[in-house]
């Protein structure tokens, strides 16, 4: 029985919910762990996994056999947390640093920290920790996407081009911003630190 | 000697392109450009370490679980069009009563309301305002998902579709003007952006080719509408909820 991705997606466009099921639970994880290091927070991350597997779906019709099907999913995972980025960041501009009143549409609980202890947590010291999530945060929603894609995702810069549907240049321009803002913001504590 | 920049660095950190011998030739020999770049690299280091929450080997299982019932169903999908319309009519009704309500609450009097009950009633009006939209969010988003869906080989009438549409137009706007005068700017944003695409789709031609459904359907992505209407309405759920419960919207559960 043949179980690549692109049989599956063949037997789901028919109908079959089972070979969908098996998509969405091959590769959650990981659009978890891209959803997660665009947007820096966990249910964010966790609407962005539903909201992709529900826009694969829906367009399954329009996938190309001859493409890998966790590179299409990433795209679309890009693209919702880009919306979701970008709305959030809108939503911000248009309440205000003070607001908190009644039009506050953030969950304070969203914005509470996983307290859960992984070795990774605890090997990363808890002042750098909050420079780096806070450097991340101040990258504009392209910049941090070119840069995940490139950096933690490992996609050349061609690639990320056409993830984020721009042009080389444009990409390849993201990354150093977002590298050197980054660089600018944990160079003084990465070297006292040493 | 001619110095690389800390453009040429980032590239090679990422072995993107130029001359990768040339450019470790020149790290050898240059103490400045050796000093940079191993800042680049600390500093990368660190970024690499940032942690993930953990997901075990089940949650693709637990994500299915969240999202089957709402994986659209294709063969049902123009089934109700006829009985929208008097839905659409009584819906528009509801609204008017609500915005009839509100307007009450909040329109200005000579009288002045002691400050507790100026608060209970904008309270008040909160909550109806929320019950309302909720309800308003789960049909607009209807139609856009049966739109979103469609992919008819040849021209499809969307006929009802555009009906529907341009009643939750009218709906929309009473919305979007309540909760702008009551101070919910998110909320007013979500149905700004809401009101502009039911506005395109009702006033798009009602025989569209798989083309024109296809830029439709683009333009539905690129505004991020469906997923901002999600997120409206996983929020006003959540708001609905008795002060105290702290429960998430069922889309943000975690596995």
């Amino acid at each position: 029985m043949d179980l690549s991705d692109g049989s599956f997606v063949t037997r789901a466009r028919s109908g079959d919910s089972d070979a969908f099921r098996s998509l969405v639970e091959r590769h959650s994880r990981s659009v978890f762990r891209l959803a997660f290091r665009m947007t820096g927070n966990e249910q964010d991350a966790e609407d962005v996994v539903q909201e992709s597997m529900l826009r694969a779906y829906k367009q399954l019709a329009k996938f190309d056999d001859r493409a890998s099907f966790g590179t299409w999913l990433y795209r679309i995972a890009t693209n919702c947390s880009l919306d979701l980025v970008r709305a959030r960041k809108r939503r911000a501009q248009l309440q205000g640093p003070a607001s908190g009143g009644d039009g506050e549409m953030e969950n304070p609980v969203a914005l509470v920290p996983s307290p859960d202890p992984t070795p990774e947590r605890m090997a990363l010291s808890g002042e750098v920790r909050e420079r780096l999530t806070a450097a991340l945060g101040d990258l504009s929603a392209t910049e941090r996407s070119a840069f995940v894609l490139r950096h933690f995702e490992g996609m050349c810069i061609e690639d990320v081009s056409r993830v984020l549907g721009c042009q080389a240049g444009a990409a390849k321009h993201s990354v150093f911003r977002a590298v050197q803002k980054l660089r600018r913001a944990l160079e003084p504590i990465v070297s006292a630190a040493r | 000697m001619n110095h690389l920049s800390e453009e040429d660095l980032i590239l090679h950190y990422y072995s993107e392109e130029g001359d990768a011998l040339a450019a470790e030739q020149h790290l050898e020999q240059c103490d400045r450009c050796r000093a940079l770049y191993g800042s680049l690299q600390r500093v990368l280091n660190v970024v690499d370490s940032l942690p993930v929450p953990a997901r075990d080997a089940e949650y693709g299982a637990a994500v299915w679980r969240r999202i089957e019932g709402r994986l659209p169903d294709r063969r049902r999908r123009w089934m109700w069009a006829g009985s929208w319309r008097w839905a659409g009519a009584v819906a528009a009704f509801a609204a008017l009563l609500v915005v009839a309500f509100l307007a009450g609450r909040f329109y200005p009097t000579a009288r002045q309301h002691p400050a507790a009950e100026t608060l209970a009633d904008r309270q008040a009006g909160q909550r109806v305002l929320l019950v309302a939209v909720g309800d308003f969010l789960e049909r607009s988003q209807m139609v856009l998902i049966e739109l979103n869906n469609a992919s008819p080989a040849a021209k499809l009438d969307i006929s009802a579709e555009q009906e529907r549409a341009a009643d939750l137009v009218g709906e929309n706007r009473l919305y979007r003007q309540t909760a702008a005068r009551t101070g919910n700017a998110a909320m007013a944003g979500v149905l700004d952006d809401l009101e502009r695409v039911l506005m395109d789709i009702s006033h798009a031609p009602s025989q569209m080719s798989p083309a024109d459904l296809e830029n439709l359907q683009h333009r539905l992505e690129s505004a991020g509408i469906l997923f901002k209407i999600r997120v409206l309405g996983s929020t006003v759920k959540n708001q609905q909820e008795p002060a105290g419960s702290v429960g998430r919207p069922v889309g943000r559960q975690k596995s």
